[in-house]
């Protein structure tokens, strides 16, 4: 594997397609300057702040970028909320698309084939798996990620917390609650 | 004794909820595709197709471990299908790389 990626990537430098800098600066960022903690932080403020959270709710791409978070494929994104009777999930049936800019790279089981399949055919089956325990009453809605739309889930805030920090409140955001894979 | 915890060792690239690249080639892998794609080599929707038939290829039972294997190939797909350059042209290139492996002293660079 190794040497087939150098083989590609000494060929795309030598053809002036890719600038070795530009690949070590994209590395660096995925590895140390994004990551679950940025969506954490949108949510966080969400919950905090009622006329961010109406911005989020209409136009996701340009009030994630109002704190520094954008996308770099020309992907729109979707902010999709929880309450007491709706619980939505995320998966990417085709391939792997994922909001990077605010949840970092996808875990291993988010680009394996039965996630892939079963979040569609049996979400309540498969949101079961990772220990949660959805209520007769509470909806399903599954969202199927694309090049074009990734869903970010904007989990309830969850009760008791009142008079807590946007910090704080980032800190109780965990990664699968912004995938459907949790309840916080 | 116990054995290290791969995930304490220094150096592992991680964030916050783990590992984010296994291995330094995934990374290398990762960021081509970017760089590739803000060069106007290929759209996103094709990336995304493209990647998609390979998973596919790998059938139901998949499990992500070998995610970034399925990167790379789609990665020499699109960038054969773009003609940006030959199957043989990569073939060739991949042995002169194991050649310079091969005549490199250990600890030294190694160049073609």
């Amino acid at each position: 594997m190794a040497l087939r990626v150098k083989a590609l990537e000494s060929l795309m430098v030598e053809k002036g397609l890719v600038d070795p800098a530009a690949l070590d600066a994209i590395v660096d960022h995925f590895e140390h300057k994004v990551g679950p903690r940025n969506g954490a932080r949108v949510v966080a403020k969400a919950w905090s702040d009622p006329a961010y959270k109406a911005r989020l709710m209409e136009d996701a791409t340009s009030a994630i970028a109002e704190l520094g978070y954008a996308g770099g494929q020309g992907d729109h994104m979707v902010v999709v909320e929880n309450t007491p009777t709706v619980h939505n999930l995320v998966v990417c049936t085709l391939c792997s698309c994922y909001p990077w800019p605010v949840l970092g790279l996808p875990p291993v089981w988010y680009k394996s084939a039965p996630y892939r399949s079963r979040a569609v055919i049996d979400p309540r089956g498969v949101i079961g798996e990772f220990g949660v325990k959805l209520p007769d009453e509470v909806e399903v809605r599954v969202w199927d990620s694309t090049a074009e739309i990734r869903y970010l889930v904007l989990p309830e805030r969850p009760a008791g917390r009142e008079g807590l920090s946007e910090d704080e409140l980032a800190a109780l955001v965990t990664r699968n609650g912004m995938i459907g894979t949790a309840r916080l | 004794m116990t054995a290290p915890d791969p995930l304490t060792l220094p150096r592992l690239p991680r964030n916050a909820e783990g590992p984010v690249f296994a291995e330094p080639w995934q990374a290398q892998a990762f960021a081509l595709a970017l760089q590739l794609y803000a060069q106007g080599c290929f759209a996103w929707t094709e990336w995304a197709e493209a990647l998609s038939r390979r998973l596919t290829a790998a059938g139901p039972d998949d499990d992500g471990a070998r995610y970034y294997e399925h990167w790379l190939a789609t990665l020499e797909d699109l960038v054969t299908a773009k003609q940006l350059a030959a199957g043989a042209e990569l073939a060739a290139r991949k042995e002169a790389w194991a050649d310079a492996y091969r005549r490199t002293a250990h600890g030294r660079p190694v160049e073609l």
